[in-house]
């Protein structure tokens, strides 16, 4: 018996009109019911979902997000301009909230959210606030790593010694962070060289999780990352950690950078009244209780609410002052593409 | 009214070529100079040339080799490999890295990238090739061979020029998926250009570097598809004389059979057993917890929503298309033709990135909506659909169309009633290549997905890339599963004798 085409062809095309019929007619309600805010989220989601979860509860706003990297959402907003369809922007790192600042796409912050944040943690402009925070770490391979053999600056990667046996995710907006505030910290001419020695000396991975993992696995001695990535998988199953200690800059060293996470309402907004109880929530002893006990590991910075047991508090860091309102994006993607890593 | 649809779509298959033109002119030959002209950029051309050039021939010589194995000797149970070399169509190239990665997780650099790669793309070259190979007239070869030539010269001189076409084809749709390839190689830890706009865009959304990067990468492009066609030449490929061909007479292979089974059976394992195995032992691993999460059940509803929607709007765009393709002759026709292939091989990242810019600029209420993805996804796979239903029309005689009208039926129905019944066939094979397409495809659909959609693709790679591979196995599962179907379909068209 011949297969049957055009019984299966008919099925086939009623079933995809329904389907085009259902696509369209669920996408323009969509549209419709916008009623939710809308978080243009860089943040990791789990974070934002718990935050999420715990403000609706609360206040009974829907929230809807859109998920993607620092810089990608932030340059996302300025090419959106006065059009966009966000209310709140969340990242991990404030170069990010520093671009949008500059081009003129936030509204104030609400006194109410500045009166919980301690002044160090917020830029003084008030256009936007910081809502966690995480630190600088160099993760190293105890195995291949004596702490006597420790750089004594996150500067001295850059030296021939180090060649092949540091490594460290450049693509990825946190470690752009850390570049911004070598800049900052450093100027421009000592930043470039140092991306041109990390360019010839590095291992480039693509994430934070890729780079600790190859440190665990003894591919590099140590790399340059984020704290919580550490904490995350030690709470859990080490499989990527079990290896490796951190090692802590401290003495002011732009290795010891302490990022901001912010978070900043658009001026095109048109529920800024809830955008701004958004803010308010996350940045209040409730919201950042969700950083004290989740499983983020990342800082709180207000409201008093001291950080999660496990982690160094963040007054022992010695971290270096850097003002997160000049962290220039702009200019570390292009001295990163100078230099080859982009 | 059916010439200004076409000509609006061809338009339309203009934009990403156009965007890339447009922003480089825009930006100024100086600073597109400044952009090109430094380190990266040509480690970048490196990469990705050298895959090319090292990755096809391997793809070839495999698929030539497995085809000929499999069609052309007496190796004993070749209707086992048969469809075993046409599965790998269904595991998706950056599912095939994953799974590599979690066997050796050391894995990274040009050589891993060159082993997925072929592992995934082979088949392109296979298929064709099988099935020319079993429609070849074994005429020529005996003449060949009675006049003296070797077996082996009558390989090279007599069946390896008619596999020609063949295997150009395959070449140039291994090259065109290797220059567009995103997840499979970012995985990998290995850059080529497709991965260095991707990195350009998170870090700049659609900044002037990652525009200048798509302006070369599309270049590459065009020089495979010019060469492709400048390789074609004109010789005549199609068999005449009356009478019905002989079947072949197989190569007898006797000691070989052990060694060319135990070969095809290694690339049987290298290609199908590592991702079956990583899939299955990641379920197990994961067991019934990593399916317990609502997202499964969401994302698999809307990719499949999405999948279905976009096969249905390209295979109806494509009628157009095909009906001035058979039935009309000269410059516009092949134009038309032309243009859709060529926008289809320019690589998802810069069909995603033009629709961004100009819905951003031009067009703000289609932003983010689910008709800017669809209308990515038509510009990609037309020719998916276009292929299969311009063979399907050029089988409905126009003498049907013309009695229908002569015995007083209007031209729509008289389309609904002959020639549409009549295509259909032809429509669903071409919709379900679409769907397929739609369902895997990661670049443009990360770019380009409105608020709250996660595509099962878009799942799987948040999870791969956070190295959280247990929950990422069920997803990877639900992508292979929804291309099987398809694999069948393409694996019994390719041994039907006239096909293709």
């Amino acid at each position: 018996m011949r297969f049957p085409w055009s019984r299966l062809a008919r099925f086939l095309s009623v079933l995809s009109v329904a389907a085009l019929v259902v696509g369209l007619v669920s996408c323009s309600s969509d549209s419709e019911k916008s009623d939710a805010l809308l978080i243009y989220n860089a943040q990791h989601e789990s974070l934002t979902k718990e935050w999420i979860d715990a403000f609706t509860k609360e206040t009974g706003i829907k929230v809807e997000y859109r998920q993607g990297g620092d810089t990608e959402l932030g340059n996302q907003l300025i090419a959106e301009g006065a059009s966009s369809p966000a209310d709140v922007f969340l990242t991990e790192n404030s170069p990010a909230m520093a671009a949008v600042e500059k081009a003129g796409l936030f509204a104030d912050v609400d006194a109410a959210t500045i009166a919980q944040v301690p002044a160090q943690y917020r830029p003084a402009t008030n256009k936007w606030t910081g809502v966690a925070a995480r630190t600088t770490v160099f993760a190293y391979n105890k195995n291949k790593l004596t702490e006597a053999q420790l750089p004594k600056s996150i500067m001295e990667l850059e030296q021939p010694e180090w060649k092949g046996r540091w490594g460290a995710p450049p693509v990825k907006p946190d470690f752009q962070a850390i570049v911004a505030a070598m800049l900052q910290l450093t100027g421009e001419p000592a930043t470039a060289q140092w991306l041109a020695g990390m360019k010839t000396g590095a291992e480039i991975f693509s994430d934070n999780i890729a780079t600790l993992r190859a440190v665990n696995d003894g591919q590099v001695s140590g790399g340059v990352i984020y704290h919580y990535y550490w904490f995350r998988d030690q709470a859990e199953t080490k499989e990527i950690s079990a290896n490796t200690a951190l090692h802590y800059f401290k003495n002011e060293d732009p290795g010891a950078f302490v990022s901001i996470s912010g978070g900043g309402i658009l001026n095109s907004s048109k529920k800024k009244d809830q955008a701004q109880k958004f803010l308010t929530f996350i940045t209040s002893k409730a919201g950042q209780e969700v950083l004290e006990n989740g499983t983020s590991f990342e800082y709180p910075v207000a409201s008093g609410v001291p950080a999660n047991k496990a982690l160094v508090p963040l007054d022992q860091l010695e971290a270096p002052a850097v003002n997160p309102s000049d962290l220039d994006s702009q200019k570390v993607t292009d001295l990163m593409t100078k230099a080859g890593l982009l | 009214m059916v010439s200004a649809a076409v000509a609006l779509l061809v338009v339309a298959t203009f934009v990403p070529l156009g965007y890339v033109t447009w922003s480089m002119a825009s930006l100024g030959p100086g600073s597109v100079y400044e952009l090109l002209a430094r380190p990266r950029v040509g480690e970048l051309l490196v990469n990705t040339v050298g895959l090319v050039v090292v990755t096809v021939p391997l793809c070839l010589l495999l698929g030539v080799g497995a085809a000929w194995l499999v069609e052309r000797t007496d190796l004993p149970g070749r209707s086992v490999w048969r469809p075993l070399f046409v599965a790998p169509l269904a595991v998706p190239a950056f599912i095939n890295s994953y799974a590599w990665v979690s066997v050796i997780p050391t894995l990274h650099g040009f050589w891993a990238g060159v082993l997925v790669a072929t592992m995934s793309y082979f088949p392109f070259a296979y298929v064709p090739v099988a099935a020319t190979l079993r429609r070849l007239d074994p005429a020529i070869e005996e003449s060949a061979r009675a006049l003296g030539s070797s077996p082996r010269v009558a390989f090279w001189r007599i069946v390896l020029p008619q596999l020609r076409l063949a295997i150009l084809g395959g070449g140039l749709l291994i090259g065109v998926h290797l220059l567009a390839e995103y997840g499979a190689f970012a995985m990998l830890r290995f850059s080529t250009f497709t991965t260095a706009i991707f990195e350009q865009f998170q870090a700049t959304f659609n900044g002037a570097a990652g525009s200048t990067l798509a302006g070369v990468l599309v270049l590459l492009c065009l020089v495979l598809i010019v060469g492709e066609t400048a390789a074609r030449g004109n010789a005549r490929y199609a068999r005449i004389g009356s009478g019905a061909q002989c079947a072949s007479k197989p190569h007898h292979l006797g000691a070989m059979a052990i060694p060319a089974n135990l070969a095809l059976a290694a690339l049987a394992v290298l290609a199908l057993g590592v991702p079956v195995w990583t899939i299955v032992r990641w379920l197990w691993i994961g067991g019934t917890q990593a399916w317990t999460s609502s997202d499964v059940l969401t994302s698999t509803v809307q990719t499949v929503v999405l999948a279905a929607s976009a096969a249905a709007l390209t295979t109806l765009l494509a009628f157009p298309f095909a009906w001035v393709a058979v039935r009309y002759s000269g410059f516009f026709a092949r134009f038309v033709e032309g243009s859709n292939f060529v926008t289809s091989s320019m690589p998802g990242i810069v069909t995603a990135l033009a629709l961004v810019t100009v819905a951003i600029r031009y067009l703000p209420p289609l932003y983010q909506t689910v008709f800017l993805v669809l209308a990515a996804y038509v510009l990609m796979f037309l020719p998916r659909a276009m292929v299969n239903l311009r063979s399907g029309l050029a089988q409905v005689p126009p003498g049907l169309e013309e009695a229908s009208r002569s015995l007083g039926v209007s031209p729509t129905w008289t389309f609904l009633r002959v020639t549409l019944r009549l295509t259909a066939p032809a429509a669903a094979a071409g919709a379900s290549l679409v769907f397929v397409a739609v369902a895997t495809e990661l670049t443009a659909t990360l770019l380009l997905a409105p608020t709250g959609t996660n595509t099962l693709a878009m799942r799987f790679w948040s999870l791969s890339s956070e190295l959280d591979y247990a929950d990422a196995a069920p997803y990877a599962f639900l992508l292979v599963a929804l291309s099987v179907p398809v694999t069948v379909v393409l694996f019994k068209q390719s041994t039907k004798a006239a096909a293709l």
